[in-house]
């Protein structure tokens, strides 16, 4: 047993670290290469993202999009899909919780409205991330494709649908704020808070790291799914209908980017304003990578590019934004490369004669 | 590249004369590798000459795989030495080992199917003109080698079209092509078919003859005696016993590698003897003939009387299976066998094909109208060269591949339009042909694989309950000795043998009806072989109805009832097990008689 | 079918590898070179953190004058517009004025407000965020920071429900352009250079915002030439409409094919198709650009091109807070404040007529001194 442990921390954990570390260094290269000292950067990072209140508070409301997108892509890799489409899945979700809640009357307690639009949020993305599901299971076009492509025409419609039919506030890109149900920030009940956007989304996105865990590894349906994505052709001989299990993680996925919406609609901005998505969808692919795919590992990974986005901003005075974005590819990199490739370069160490040679005759 | 090839044979071949007896061609001593807390190999040994045609056996597990595996490059051993030609070598890569004529042959292939023949034996090697890739010249370059090495292959085609025989035997090209002069195959002829097989012995003389020294790991004994020069035999990691194959026997050798007869004379004859009786009983002749139906008839004294003949005989217990199903049977064919139990033929037939016609990948009908039935309490052999629709009329049983016309029925019950979930919960139960696609989930546990496909049966309102999964793994893990004997164990760590003794112990619960058992001992040790054999006979003592496809005569001949022969999508033959030999099927199976 | 389908799904999955487990047998013996690459890795970070770069650039445009932030929106800098625009006024105050400027460049949505905390709570003397975008993140800072100073180029003021505007609070200054009194010139210009009794208008995306330009444009070719047609087409619906310099190139031939001799976009990239037609229709065709002196694009074929000063705008209003003469609410810049206009220089000089730029000074006069009004909406 305290075999399987070392090997669970060796094989989950060092190969992030080191990975990580890589990034580490490679920041301070990057940095060093624009004229600063990389400990002043860094110092400012931390002290800008978790060294108070406000920064700590920005930092999880950008992981708590990340979390969801994270899942949302993690889900469909278990099943084996490469889900692209987390972006237009997370923007159709924020649109159907904002158009639902314009609906309802402003009166409405927010017990039931909240609901209500979640479920929106949910329906939303689910729906996107069916079409890709429903293709390629019954017409077997590639997900990669259909989503990608999907994300142009969801983020067009949207786009469409804010500003040339009206429903935009004037001069805006965003509808009128929805009135009954808004999610309420963290700062109302912690003032330390004040100001950053965290909110009670957090909470859902905790939810759904636990739903998704439990879903994946110990409900039948999760054993089903993971079971497909490994070996579909074993799945589908033990009478798993791989093509619903497809259209299943794809429409579960869909659901849970689509929820991520609220995280902005309801619990920041109150209103759907067009693009505010900002890459966090593809972001989330990065996410589940670096989060292995697990929900818990999606959770740190989120927290860790969250602190990222949120850090460059703090230390915008001294290095350009886009420091911090090549520094998410480098862990992008370093994370794909090390696991489990780097562990095969390792492997393959030279043998001691090995240079000299000549086949003696 | 070719010329390389020949300069690498009659290089070796002039070490070969010359200094073989300075240095052999491998020699590796006390060679340790751990996986994890799984030690698989301790204080190996191997010592190869130049020249010669060297065989590892050893029980599944033994550590056969990773001590040539040590051997080719692909791991570096914890411990010991390699020696490759008088040259310390240990833990030398891939590459170096190619660099110094030392190429493997794996079990798995590894083509790319997208590719032709010739371009997958080219690969990284391509001849270019200017900077495009010069398939004329690459594949004039592999005639010639196919030609000289008299190994056939077709460098147009792609590889994804080939059968497993002809793969294989492209990854041999490859490696002839790479230059090799030592060749080292893992089980090569576990995945052929008889005829393929005698090729590949063949043609490993013939490089052997070349020059060229080559070792290998195999399961079959009766053949190993015709082909190898020398022999190693490992148990439990460790080598045992180095021989001379002109100076000893296929039970000889299957006594220390099983180190059965041992265990044998420790313990009597308690509940495990059982089955092995009764597998002794059904085939190899009359008089223990009525086991077939009456297993529990047969008296512990007649047993152990049958035993004890064989051993006196100096036969290993197991010799019917080990060594050569093949002499006995062919001994004792005419009038013996004879006598053996006629199974009864009931009112309705457990499964029933009805002019059954399927389309497969490369023919629109790869079974066609083919009409066959399997009575309660028989095992019907389905003999014929691979390729001939015998994988996609079991695939069509199971459900997995859609048929054009015709019904299949299982006990009356019309299920030609079933889901793959309701045949199975009908209890039509699928061996599959490619355990490690088809047939496991690599990446699960042995527990996780052990319910595949009955999953519902093991959740409770959605969720999978752990406790039972467990309990149930540990109670089939030792039920079928599946080594290591823990169920959170992946199954991609288990061998061969013990992978397929997880897919066998799951396609044969206690309530099954129908099994379509595709090749159930492919690439299997002799031990499990003999396990799983006993399973099929004990399933048949059941009622139950097995339909078994393999790729081994002997293994059919052996078990089935009758003997069924598929040729291009049709059964040309049908005959009872008495009337059936190698003899008789060969014509069938190559479309010569029918 | 479902098997090929199948393999190729395996395949695919297994060439990610994304979701393949490591073999529980390799495990321990990568223990000991992973962790010699992370205590490396490690050894080399902490050198490094230690590393105390001798010329470090400065953080800001330094200076003694006020403490100014600038938040751009999410195209950034370079965008040779708006934001371009911004980066340019707050560059010459650093200069001339000796303020001190830093820029934030957001990342995503909510990078904006936090952009703009970040700045106000260093109490800095203006905060200015560039885009409509940031109009109720500004509103909301405001009231949170109401000593520190905002404003918002281009800031949408929003209209109570009997359509009054509703004023900004009182430390926001709302920066806002009267385009069309831009637009109104060029229009003019158009129709006096054009001279086929036919001028033409290409829009990006078919909105408000771009409206306004058509309205101008329309207004200012018929105060000049009233039996003139305009031709007004739109490239799209969407934003992609603003990129699109083939389906520019399309209309703007079509138009120039119908006898239209002076085209005005107001369409972003999708423009520079408008350019390459009227180079490829030759002598007697020309365009006008937007925002930006677009003279480059195409010489000899540019008439001239609206420009919006909001460099101009983002200088004046630092320098405002220089004086301590800043205050809230909303500013309207037009020709009359030199925040709209149009290039006359050097290079566009020989292009129109003296006869013609005389009668725009005119124009130009009365709609400084309100004797023209230009509407802002169509019709």
């Amino acid at each position: 047993m305290r075999a399987a442990t070392s090997a669970a921390i060796e094989d989950g954990v060092l190969p992030t670290l080191t990975a990580l570390l890589v990034a580490l260094v490679a920041g301070d290269l990057l940095i060093l290469s624009y004229g600063q000292a990389p400990g002043e950067v860094w110092r400012l990072m931390m002290s800008g993202t978790w060294g108070n209140a406000y920064g700590i508070g920005q930092v999880l409301y950008k992981a708590t999009t990340l979390v969801f997108t994270g899942l949302s892509v993690a889900i469909g890799l278990r099943a084996g899909l490469f889900n692209i489409g987390a972006e237009s899945q997370l923007a159709a979700g924020g649109f159907c919780a904002a158009a639902l809640g314009l609906l309802l009357p402003t009166g409405m307690t927010p017990w039931l409205a909240i609901p209500m639009c979640l479920l929106a949020a949910m329906l939303g993305g689910a729906l996107v991330g069916f079409i890709p599901g429903v293709l390629r299971a019954r017409f077997g076009a590639h997900e990669v494709i259909a989503t990608i492509m999907l994300n142009f025409v969801v983020l067009a419609l949207l786009n469409w649908a804010i500003s040339a039919t009206g429903l935009a506030v004037p001069e805006t890109l965003h509808t009128p704020p929805v009135a009954s149900s808004s999610i309420p920030r963290l700062a109302a009940f912690f003032p330390v808070f004040h100001g950053s956007a965290a909110n009670g989304t957090i909470l859902l996105a905790l939810m759904a790291v636990t739903v998704s865990a439990w879903l994946l590894f110990r409900s039948r349906f999760g054993y089903e799914l993971r079971a497909t994505g490994l070996q579909p052709l074993a799945a589908e001989s033990a009478g798993i209908r791989v093509p619903r299990i497809w259209m299943m993680a794809m429409v579960l996925g869909g659901a849970v980017a689509g929820l991520g919406g609220s995280n902005f609609v309801l619990g920041y901005k109150n209103y759907f304003e067009d693009g505010f998505n900002g890459g966090a969808g593809f972001l989330g692919i990065a996410v589940a990578l670096v989060g292995r795919n697990n929900p818990f590992g999606v959770l740190l990974a989120a927290l860790f590019f969250a602190t990222l986005s949120q850090g460059g901003l703090a230390i915008h005075a001294l290095v350009p934004k886009q420091m911090v974005e090549v520094l998410e590819g480098i862990v992008i990199l370093a994370v794909a490369v090390s696991v489990p490739e780097v562990r095969r370069l390792l492997r393959a160490r030279p043998a001691p004669s090995a240079t000299t040679l000549p086949v003696t005759v | 590249m070719r010329e390389r090839a020949d300069q690498g044979v009659s290089r070796a071949a002039g070490r070969g004369a010359g200094s073989a007896a300075v240095a052999p061609a491998v020699r590796m001593s006390g060679v340790c590798k751990f996986f994890g807390p799984v030690q698989a190999n301790s204080e190996a040994s191997l010592e190869v000459q130049a020249g010669e045609i060297h065989a590892v056996v050893g029980e599944n597990g033994a550590g056969k795989s990773t001590l040539l595996r040590v051997l080719a490059g692909l791991y570096a051993p914890d411990g010991g030495t390699v020696e490759v030609f008088g040259r310390d070598v240990t833990g030398w890569s891939t590459s170096d080992a190619i660099a110094a004529g030392v190429g493997m042959v794996h079990q798995h292939f590894m083509l790319v199917p997208t590719l032709t023949v010739a371009e997958n034996v080219v690969l990284g090697r391509e001849p270019m003109s200017g900077l495009t890739y010069d398939r004329a010249t690459a594949e004039s370059r592999l005639e010639t080698l196919s030609r000289e090495s008299g190994l056939a292959c077709v460098p147009s085609r792609l590889v994804s079209e080939l059968s497993v025989g002809e793969a294989q035997r492209v990854e041999i090209l490859k490696t002839l092509y790479r230059g090799a002069t030592l060749l080292i195959l893992d089980e090569p002829a576990a995945v052929l078919s008889p005829p393929e097989v005698d090729e590949l012995w063949r043609v490993l003389r013939t490089v052997r003859d070349a020059g060229a020294t080559i070792v290998l790991v195999t399961h079959k004994l009766d053949e190993l005696m015709e082909v190898t020069d020398r022999i190693t035999v490992m148990r439990h990691g460790k080598t045992v016993m180095r021989l001379r194959t002109s100076e000893t026997t296929p039970a000889a050798i299957a006594t220390a590698m099983v180190g059965r007869a041992v265990r044998l004379d420790a313990n009597g004859m308690p509940v495990g003897a059982d089955a092995a009786a009764l597998g002794l009983a059904a085939s190899t002749d009359e008089d223990a003939g009525a086991a077939d139906d009456h297993g529990a008839e047969l008296d512990g004294a007649s047993v152990s009387e049958a035993w004890t003949a064989i051993l006196d005989a100096g036969a290993p217990p197991d010799e019917m299976i080990v060594s050569s199903a093949r002499n006995r049977i062919t001994r004792s064919a005419p009038a013996a066998i004879i006598s053996a139990p006629t199974p009864t033929y009931a009112d309705v037939p457990r499964l029933r094909i009805t002019a059954l016609t399927v389309p497969g990948p490369r023919s629109p009908r790869a079974v066609g109208a083919l009409s066959l039935s399997i009575a309660p309490g028989e095992i019907l052999g389905l003999a014929g060269v691979e390729g001939n629709g015998q994988t996609e009329l079991i695939e069509a049983i199971a459900g997995l591949r859609a048929t054009t016309s015709g019904t299949i029925t299982v006990d009356g019950t019309d299920v030609t339009r079933y889901s793959i979930g309701k045949r199975l919960a009908l209890g039509i139960t699928h061996i599959p042909e490619d355990r490690q696609t088809r047939g496991l989930v690599l990446d699960y546990s042995i527990a996780d694989n052990l319910i595949l496909g009955r999953q519902t049966h093991f959740s409770r309102s959605g969720r999978i309950d752990r406790a039972r999964t467990l309990a149930f793994a540990e109670d089939r893990i030792k039920a079928f000795d599946i080594r290591p004997a823990d169920p959170n164990a992946l199954a991609r760590s288990l061998s061969g043998g013990n992978q397929q003794k997880i897919v066998v112990a799951r396609e044969m619960p206690a309530d099954f009806r129908v099994l379509l058992a595709a090749q159930p001992t492919r690439g299997v040790d002799v031990g499990a072989i003999e396990f799983i054999h006993d399973q099929l006979r004990a399933a048949r003592c059941a009622g139950k109805a097995i339909l078994l496809v393999s790729a081994e005569l002997h293994e059919i001949l052996a078990l089935s009832d009758r003997v069924a022969v598929m040729y291009r999508g049709r059964i040309v033959t049908i005959l009872p097990r008495a009337a059936a030999s190698e003899d008789v099927l060969g014509p069938f199976m190559t479309g010569a008689a029918s | 079918m479902v098997t090929a389908d199948l393999s190729a799904a395996r395949r695919i999955h297994s060439s990610l590898s994304l979701a393949a487990p490591i073999r529980a047998g390799d495990l321990s013996r990568f223990m000991r070179p992973l962790i010699t690459a992370l205590i490396v890795l490690a050894l080399v970070h902490g050198g490094l953190l230690f590393v105390q770069p001798t010329n470090a650039p400065a953080a800001e445009l330094a200076g003694d004058g006020p403490q100014v932030g600038v938040v751009f929106d999410l195209g950034g800098r370079g965008d040779k517009s708006f934001n371009d625009g911004a980066y340019l006024g707050a560059e010459s105050a650093a200069k001339k004025l000796q303020a001190r400027v830093q820029f934030i460049e957001p990342g995503d949505g909510s990078d904006r407000g936090a952009g703009l905390r970040l700045l106000a709570a260093e109490r800095r003397a203006l905060v200015v965020g560039v885009g409509f975008i940031f109009t109720d993140d500004l509103i909301e800072l405001a009231k949170e920071y109401p000593d520190v100073n905002f404003a918002g180029v281009d800031f949408a003021v929003g209209t109570d429900k009997f359509g009054d505007p509703i004023p900004p609070p009182p430390n926001v200054a709302a920066l806002k352009f009267r385009e069309e009194e831009g637009s109104f010139l060029v229009g003019a210009l158009a129709a006096l250079v054009g001279g086929s009794k036919k001028v033409g208008f290409l829009g990006g995306m078919d909105m408000p915002l771009i409206h306004k330009d058509e309205a101008g444009y329309r207004a200012g070719v018929m105060h000049v030439c009233k039996d003139c047609t305009v031709i007004a087409q739109y490239a799209g619906v969407t934003p992609e409409a603003f990129r699109n310099p083939s389906k520019g190139k399309e209309l703007a031939l079509s138009q120039y094919q119908q006898g239209v001799n002076v085209i005005f976009h107001a369409s972003g990239s999708t423009g520079l198709g408008m350019f390459e037609a009227a180079r490829a229709m030759g002598r007697g065709h020309y365009g006008i650009g937007v925002d930006a002196d677009q003279y480059g694009e195409a010489p000899g074929y540019v008439l001239t091109s609206m420009v919006k000063g909001v460099d101009n705008v983002v200088y004046d209003t630092i320098r405002r807070v220089k004086d301590g003469t800043f205050q809230g609410g909303i500013f309207s810049y037009g020709l009359k404040e030199k925040g709209v206009g149009y290039v006359y220089d050097a290079r566009n000089r020989a292009l129109i007529p003296d006869s013609v730029r005389a009668r725009l000074l005119d124009i130009e006069r009365d709609i400084v001194a309100g004797r023209i009004r230009v509407p802002s909406t169509r019709s």
